[in-house]
């Protein structure tokens, strides 16, 4: 074939140097597409810095449950071979949490802990609280006096370290190495002090007596052969009853459950949380009817949205159509007036809102003036939800005239026109005819309301009192106020999920393509 | 049908003024009777006023003042969805959220026509502009001479006896354009309905009437037959308006009913038609075709007037030549010749002698 452009029977097109037509047109538009990245990639990264990442490590936090891991190892661990959660664990449980929390309370982490779960079991944490100070003070010194009376060379840190350089007492201690290693831990990274010169802790002796008298010792060294000999006849103190007498609480078993439950890494707990479900050791089950609100809620904002979108559409469409069709230096006019709003601060806006709804407000004294209402019987039109609707009816208006009107801006009149001419009535060429052409007017408009009224927050804070309030509303007290970062970032989660839904049906009801904005 | 109404009067304009503004007359005192069955063009200018009559006529536009009559009753008070009027539009106004058998079920559905009737008649419609397998289609699928056929069917599918056509070929390039003419006056007259057809265009106007209302500045300035408007304008602008022309200046010395004798304006002096000159004296405009004009001697009719030209320019069209010369002092005095065998080319700078038969050269207004 001479002409090698052509199309090959058995083979892609090819170019004139005898490369495939398209890699050689790829080719020719990666520059192309290299340079159009350049120029938006001072904007993608600064997006991607300051909006996208923010958002996707907000998101993590509604699954990401770390911290009960990292604070409480041992106790997890120890937990792992609790099953029976009809009564409180045994002495092992307490034993690792004490260490966990001596070790947590020294490097002040365990009050985080304490308010994690806190938000899953009210009270824990204060227990959490009270107990990092209380584990410093457990009668847990009667070891180390006992196990320095029996050899004073216990009090020395040399005798320690000598003993924990052998491999083969420490896999017979693994307790005790194990607490003398976070003791090394703690005086060096949180009380910056250096460990020879210091007394070693009471726990180190709890973790030896604890070793000592479950499994003894059968290896060669004398002083621990000695120790271990002694430990039968050594006073003993309970840690499950130090706790309790710290606080009873601590023996409530479902304080132990809701570590367990909530000790992996990740948990649906928030998401759980966040739909009225709870997560207990049988399960997911539902919570209590007194601690339900967030469907409430979430079905309160769709529903509202709906109601306001609503609203816009009957509000709107009218203005839209008029603007449309009035000759363009009226229309104009009519335009700067829509657009006012816009100009004006929303919070000016929403605090209009307050001196005109409220019960001693203009709205009211004027229905009062005009007999429509009695005076004692004023309106609540505020701090409810009529006032949430009425003003984010007003605010969100021009998101829907806007696009309406511009939509109607492009359905030329000879439409109407042609369809009268055929014998249509006003009404029926405007139903039949122009109506249809304004959907996507609608469409575009009802979207950009729906999603704008489902996330605002500022608005349903001031007006909405306690009835018309949203999710975003909850959603901001847990961020500022509870600190419940995962839970919000739970509910904000499924906020995104049914906007991504609801957009989806809206796709595939009336088609995304039909949208249009201008 | 009302028996007491004529067939020569099934659209009557009666007077009928029109101002947007209340300071200026877009329409001036129309008179304007259209006979049943007749295809009529309404030509002009744009800013003319014929799109306004056309306006007035379907009910989109009110009359300022006078009557319009439709089979002898006045509708100046009824709707326009009363008036039974089919409508071609400039852009055809299909329906784009609506198949092609949407667009013209759509007057039958508004008339509350059975279902089967219904398609029966869309049928029949598509079918008359062969477009029978369209049906199903949207408008934005069709081209453009195809959306103009389903226009014209939308129009006619309710079976109106009178059909309003504004400038319906506007859009169309100049073969489809031509088809369509053929088509749509074919149409017209197969059906025997009332057209009243809007256009700028002449060659359009000619070919498809049977007669042309030629509008300008609010009025008509001649309404008749195509052959008569070219060959026997009435006054200059639509001499000039119609078809190419030639204009010579000049001042008229001897009149009589059908003769008059003109001085041009460099003093020669010519024999032409009196059509609307008054009086001797007169400033006068002469009118002659491009090709009434003859070069060749001996094919002169022996009455001819002759007269001194020199080439300008000459320009080969294919089937014809056309020449500019300078004639009685006018630099654009063009002539066409047919390229025949034995045809002259002329070239620019040549001196030669023309000449035309008295008749064909109308002393207008000036």
């Amino acid at each position: 074939m001479t002409d090698n452009t052509a199309q090959t029977p058995s083979g892609p097109v090819l170019a004139a140097d005898g490369r495939p037509l398209k890699a050689s047109l790829n080719r020719a538009l990666r520059a192309q597409k290299i340079r159009a990245l350049l120029l938006i990639a001072p904007l993608l990264i600064f997006i991607l810095i300051t909006f996208i990442a923010p958002i996707a490590d907000m998101l993590f936090r509604s699954v990401e449950n770390q911290i009960v891991r990292d604070t409480l190892p041992r106790t997890v661990v120890a937990l792992d071979t609790w099953t029976n959660t009809d009564e409180a664990p045994g002495e092992d449980v307490y034993a690792a949490l004490y260490y966990d929390i001596f070790e947590a309370a020294e490097f002040r982490n365990h009050s985080r802990v304490g308010s994690r779960l806190n938000y899953e079991l009210t009270g824990v944490s204060s227990m959490f609280r009270r107990a990092g100070r209380g584990v410093g003070r457990f009668d847990t010194d009667i070891y180390t006096d006992q196990f320095t009376a029996l050899d004073p060379a216990w009090a020395e840190y040399e005798t320690w370290t000598g003993l924990m350089d052998d491999d083969a007492i420490r896999a017979a201690l693994p307790e005790t190495s194990d607490a003398f290693d976070t003791w090394i831990h703690i005086t060096i990274d949180a009380n910056d002090d250096v460990p020879a010169e210091e007394d070693i802790e009471d726990f180190v002796f709890t973790a030896l007596y604890r070793d000592l008298s479950n499994t003894g010792y059968s290896g060669s060294n004398a002083l621990l052969s000695t120790a271990a000999d002694a430990v039968a006849g050594f006073e003993s103190v309970s840690l499950r009853d130090q706790f309790a007498d710290m606080d009873e609480d601590w023996l409530d078993p479902t304080v132990m459950e809701t570590i367990k439950v909530y000790s992996p890494s990740y948990t649906p707990g928030y998401f759980l949380t966040a739909i009225d479900m709870q997560l207990t050791a049988d399960g997911v089950s539902a919570q209590p009817e007194d601690r339900r609100i967030y469907v409430t809620l979430f079905e309160r904002t769709l529903f509202m949205s709906m109601v306001i979108m609503g609203s816009c559409v009957l509000l709107g469409y009218p203005i839209a159509f008029l603007l449309a069709n009035l000759p363009t230096r009226v229309s104009n006019l009519l335009l700067i007036l829509v657009l006012l709003p816009f100009w004006t601060s929303l919070l000016v806006r929403t605090s209009a809102w307050k001196v005109l709804l409220q019960q001693q407000g203009v709205i009211n004294d004027v229905l009062v003036w005009i007999g429509l209402v009695a005076d004692d019987n004023r309106l609540q039109l505020i701090n409810n939800q009529t006032g949430t609707i009425i003003a984010m009816t007003h605010i969100l208006l021009p998101f829907m005239i806007l696009p309406l009107y511009s939509v109607m801006q492009t359905i030329p009149p000879t439409y109407v026109r042609a369809a009268k001419s055929l014998g249509a009535t006003n009404w029926t060429a405007f139903w039949r005819v122009y109506f249809p052409q304004s959907v996507p007017g609608i469409g575009a408009g009802c979207i950009l309301v729906f999603i704008l009224s489902i996330g605002y927050y500022i608005t349903p804070e001031l007006v909405g009192g306690r009835t018309g309030t949203f999710i975003s509303n909850r959603i901001a007290y847990h961020i500022s106020s509870s600190l419940n970062w995962g839970l919000a970032a739970a509910l904000g989660s499924i906020l995104l999920a049914v906007v991504l839904l609801l957009y989806w049906a809206y796709d595939k009801l009336v088609g995304i393509d039909n949208v249009k904005l201008g | 049908m009302n028996a007491s109404s004529g067939s020569e009067n099934f659209v009557v304009f009666d007077r009928v003024q029109k101002s947007y503004d209340g300071e200026t007359l877009v329409v001036k005192d129309l008179n304007l009777s259209i006979g049943q069955g007749e295809f009529l063009t309404m030509l002009g200018p744009s800013g003319s006023g014929k799109t306004t009559c056309l306006m007035m006529l379907a009910g989109f536009e009110t009359a300022t003042h006078g009557e319009i009559l439709l089979d002898g009753q006045p509708i100046n008070n009824i709707p326009p969805h009363k008036r039974g009027i089919g409508m071609v539009f400039q852009n055809y106004a299909l329906f784009p959220h609506m198949t092609v058998a949407e667009n013209l079920a759509f007057p039958l559905q508004v008339r509350k026509i059975g279902k089967s009737d219904q398609e029966a008649k869309v049928k029949r419609a598509l079918d008359m502009v062969q477009m029978g397998d369209f049906g199903g289609r949207r408008p934005a699928q069709l081209s453009g001479g195809q959306q103009q056929r389903i226009a014209l069917a939308r129009a006619l599918v309710f079976e109106p006896e009178l059909v309003l056509m504004d400038e319906p070929l506007g859009a169309l390039d100049k073969q489809l354009r031509e088809h369509m003419q053929f088509e749509i006056t074919n149409l017209a007259h197969q059906l025997g309905i009332t057209t009243v057809y809007v256009t700028h265009d002449q060659t359009e106007a000619l070919t498809m009437s049977d007669r042309v209302a030629v509008f300008d500045d609010g009025r008509i300035q001649q309404l008749a037959p195509p052959d008569q408007l070219y060959e026997a304008p009435e006054n200059s602008f639509v001499a000039q308006f119609i078809g190419e022309n030639n204009t010579l200046m000049g001042t008229v010395k001897e009149m009589s009913d059908d003769a008059a004798v003109v001085q041009l304006d460099d003093g020669e002096v010519i024999d032409a038609v009196p059509v609307n000159v008054k009086k001797v004296g007169d400033r006068t405009l002469i009118s002659i075709r491009p090709e009434r004009v003859e070069i060749d001697k001996n094919r002169l009719h022996p009455e001819a007037h002759t007269i001194k030209a020199e080439v300008l320019e000459f320009i080969y069209m294919g089937d014809i030549y056309r020449t500019r010369l300078r004639v009685a002092g006018n630099d654009n005095f063009v002539i066409k010749t047919r390229n025949a065998p034995d045809q002259r080319r002329m070239t620019p700078g040549e001196q030669i002698e023309i000449g035309w038969r008295p008749q064909d050269c109308r002393a207008l207004d000036a």
